[in-house]
């Protein structure tokens, strides 16, 4: 088992092969289609693409991870399945899947392939992990971003498989895999079509006052003033209105991203096996910075050094960012 | 078939008097078969009403109901991992499984329900579960009817219930964070349970003054309450063997009653909205997801085909 | 380091010898020089086409909030449309993307990240928010710079005014 594999998103052919030479070991993507939880307008891969793809990072000795990590509903579960072969065919090194059905399916037909446990699946605890490992094989668990890190030690303890950690990027707020808020306002859902607020239903309206209004579906779900920095148009860092705030407040999350440079020895420490970059909708000049400052930061500690860490903030949302719940409980 | 009506488990905090004074009700009056007991949304809740569980479960069977109790959704600190190991672990009572922490513990071959939150969206899962001993699976509140109506198919084939709620908030996100506590700035070790002050949520409206998501601790509800009444019909028709109820803070024995009318065919879609109409309930109703369309509309069930 | 606007360094940096906004721009001349830069591109990248999918068909309009004029964009392979059109008379279109020269230059050169200048408000986007993203996704995945490729087509003197450009950008940060 190795320690400090780095692992980052790729949207793009050209995004994979900017995270490769920027020094990912592994990098992660998916189909252009519902099978995957950024099917993004423009985004994803061709089976075609993913081929070459593969070939270049092995070629760079580098893997590629097939996100396979969304809930086929009733009467589409073949578009999984024909993405799973696919991804066989294409000598993919792991799949992320979240979903038992797609487990099981991949388990039975590719059980040479590495398995690993999407963040999606929504499991927090060594038990939920365990029934994983032991009903699917499951190698690898990546653990939502609500534990503290005394927490994550404890889990590792328990479970016979290893810890892939978020360590920067888009800061969920909601149990993934358990959120139904974008199909409430749009009829699309995350868990089933594999979108979060779906870009052909947000819509900015600015003001006279130079202001923005943010709108998914029929609900605006924040404005912003004209200096004041936006986030992501989800409804989970939207504002909204009560009686204890009558002027709205961020209900559930600030735009705010999760930074966790400072904190990569101690996850180290704690037996975290992978960390994760999010952003497979993000441009190749946010992976190529970001894989670059954490590729530094991973080899300067396996070299016992104090790791220099470069400003990511201007790659941030809302220019801020936070270490979450991973420093302290109170985050919750 | 005519399917059978089940209360499904409390989600918000109420008061253990409120809760006992509700659950007495429904076994004295409310003509279902099945209520679900049990915290499933808070393991910080649990302790209030715990003790009142073997009470309030004897009373409803002896007014003829079926008692299942429901296990936590979310699972993470050490006192909810054993609660979910005690609840797979005991052999008296029927159960609700909502996190993969419990099925872990669950004897091979244990019988056992599946809830809402457990994510089952297809027949592939449900087989895998129905393998393992589930009996009986409550699919999520987002799934639109015409994979219901596949998965009645699949359910049907494998001798497994399938349930759908078909009244109440929609239950669209859960988190380890309480916005409960957030709004009263605190944190959730620190909540002083102010989620007990809102026995039908916190609301959210949106900056235009429109009123959108209901917050419960850790829990996100819609403002609408989801009511497929008209639909009940076409859910008998293809395979759907329950109804869940799930508790509001208005008169839920009479809307249990509107409910038991149209599964016996008694009364027709406009009596029963007839009857809604004479229910205090402030919340706009809607039954978007069921016809694969944004959760939050209400489609009118005469412009659409029969599922 | 907010991508801030190249004017306000621009006016407080004397050493900055060249000012895009006070360069006068007639719209009508640049037209041809535009047809081809689009054209060149889309001989070199035809994927980007692939991925824009059903938004080929999409009239963008780009809004250079520190030069005099605005571009007008219909990404169809069989009927590019690419011109420069005055900013008081907007042809009809659905998406509008509006940020400054140098900025939207870095972005198509993943210099810098459209999230990023989203987030900071200066990348201002209205419309249909979807074709937006699609563009931004598609032109993503052409590696290289499309800034070089463009510069190429003037040779020496093109290659010397995107090198000006790219000192003016980092002067700017």
């Amino acid at each position: 088992m190795t320690t400090g594999e780095l692992v980052c998103p790729a949207g793009t052919p050209a995004a994979l092969r900017t995270a490769v030479d920027a020094g990912a070991d592994s990098i992660y993507c998916g189909f252009q289609n519902a099978t995957n939880a950024r099917n993004f307008p423009g985004l994803n891969f061709t089976p075609q693409e993913l081929g070459k793809a593969v070939q270049y990072a092995h070629e760079k000795g580098a893997k590629v991870l097939l996100a396979l990590n969304t809930y086929p509903p009733e009467g589409k579960f073949g578009l999984w399945r024909e993405a799973a072969d696919l991804g066989a065919d294409l000598d993919v090194d792991a799949y992320i899947v979240a979903d038992m059905g797609v487990a099981a399916y991949v388990a039975d037909n590719h059980p040479d392939k590495r398995l690993h446990l999407s963040v999606q699946a929504a499991a927090a605890s060594p038990d939920a992990i365990r029934y994983y490992v032991r009903e699917f094989g499951v190698r690898r668990v990546v653990l939502p971003r609500i534990l503290t890190i005394p927490e994550i030690r404890e889990i590792k303890q328990e479970i016979p498989c290893e810890i892939e950690t978020f360590i920067f990027g888009n800061h969920g707020l909601m149990v993934e895999g358990r959120c139904s808020l974008t199909n409430y306002a749009t009829g699309l859902s995350t868990n089933m079509d594999g979108v979060c607020s779906p870009a052909h239903l947000v819509e900015y309206r600015r003001d006279a006052e130079g202001g923005m209004a943010t709108r998914l579906g029929p609900f605006t779900i924040d404005r912003f003033g004209p200096d004041e920095s936006a986030g992501y148009p989800t409804i989970c860092k939207g504002r909204f209105c009560n009686s204890e705030h009558p002027e709205g407040y961020y209900a559930f999350e600030e735009p705010i991203s999760l930074n966790l440079s400072r904190l990569l020895p101690e996850l180290m420490d704690a037996g975290v096996n992978a960390f994760k970059i999010e952003g497979r909708q993000r441009s190749r000049a946010y992976v190529k910075k970001v894989v670059a400052a954490f590729r530094a930061a991973v080899d300067d500690i396996r070299d016992g050094l104090e790791p220099a860490l470069s400003d990511l903030a201007a790659l941030t949302e809302g220019q801020k960012q936070t270490e979450g719940a991973y420093k302290t409980k109170k985050w919750r | 078939m005519t399917p059978g009506l089940t209360i499904g488990p409390i989600h918000y905090f109420w008061a253990a008097e409120k809760k006992r004074d509700f659950y007495a009700r429904i076994a004295d009056e409310a003509p279902v078969d099945t209520v679900y007991l049990g915290e499933v949304i808070c393991s910080k809740r649990q302790p209030f009403f715990d003790q009142h569980l073997p009470e309030v479960a004897e009373r409803l069977s002896r007014a003829g109901k079926r008692v299942v109790f429901s296990g936590l959704a979310e699972v993470m600190l050490k006192r909810e991992r054993k609660a979910c190991a005690e609840l797979a672990g005991q052999n008296e009572l029927e159960i609700e499984v909502n996190n993969a922490a419990a099925l872990f513990h669950l004897p091979p071959g244990r019988r056992h329900r599946i809830g809402p939150f457990m994510m089952v969206y297809n027949g592939e899962t449900l087989a895998h579960l129905a393998e393992r001993g589930a009996t009986h699976v409550t699919v999520p509140v987002e799934m639109p009817a015409t994979s219901v109506a596949g998965m009645a198919q699949r359910a049907a084939a494998l001798g497994v219930g399938l349930e759908v709620q078909v009244f109440g908030r929609a239950g669209l996100a859960t988190s380890a964070r309480c916005y409960h506590a957030r709004a009263y700035g605190r944190t959730k070790d620190n909540c002083q349970f102010v989620c007990e002050e809102h026995s039908d949520g916190l609301p959210l409206d949106t900056r235009d003054g429109e009123a959108f998501l209901r917050v419960n601790g850790i829990q996100t509800l819609s403002h609408s309450y989801v009511n497929l009444f008209a639909e009940v019909p076409a859910m008998a028709e293809i395979g759907v063997t329950d109804l869940r109820l799930l508790p509001q803070d208005t008169d839920m024995v009479a809307v249990a009653s509107v409910f038991d009318d149209i599964r016996n065919a008694r009364i027709d879609t406009t009596e029963a909205e007839a009857r809604f109409d004479e229910i205090p309930i402030e919340a706009p109703f809607s039954n978007g997801f069921w016809y694969g369309e944004a959760g939050h509309r209400r489609i009118e069930a005469n412009a659409r085909p029969l599922a | 380091m907010t991508p801030t606007a190249p004017e306000n360094s621009a006016t407080t940096d004397q050493r900055v010898p060249f000012r895009l906004a006070d360069v006068p721009v007639p719209l009508l001349p640049l037209q041809p020089i535009l047809y081809r830069i689009v054209r060149r591109i889309a001989r070199m990248h035809p994927e980007v086409f692939d991925r824009l999918g059903a938004h080929q068909r999409t009239d963008f309009v780009i809004d250079l909030t520190d030069l005099p004029l605005a571009l007008h964009l219909r990404p169809n392979p069989r009927a590019l449309v690419f011109r420069a059109v005055r900013k008081d008379r907007l042809p009809p279109h659905k998406a509008h993307i509006a940020g400054d020269v140098l900025m939207l230059l870095r972005m198509l050169d993943a210099e810098i990240d459209g999230d990023a200048i989203f987030f900071s408000r200066d990348l201002l986007i209205s419309g249909d928010t979807e074709a937006v993203v699609t563009l931004r996704n598609a032109l993503d995945d052409v590696e290289g710079s499309i800034a070089e490729d463009v510069a190429d087509m003037f040779g020496a003197p093109g290659r010397l005014a995107l090198r000006r450009l790219r000192a003016l950008a980092e002067n700017s940060e």
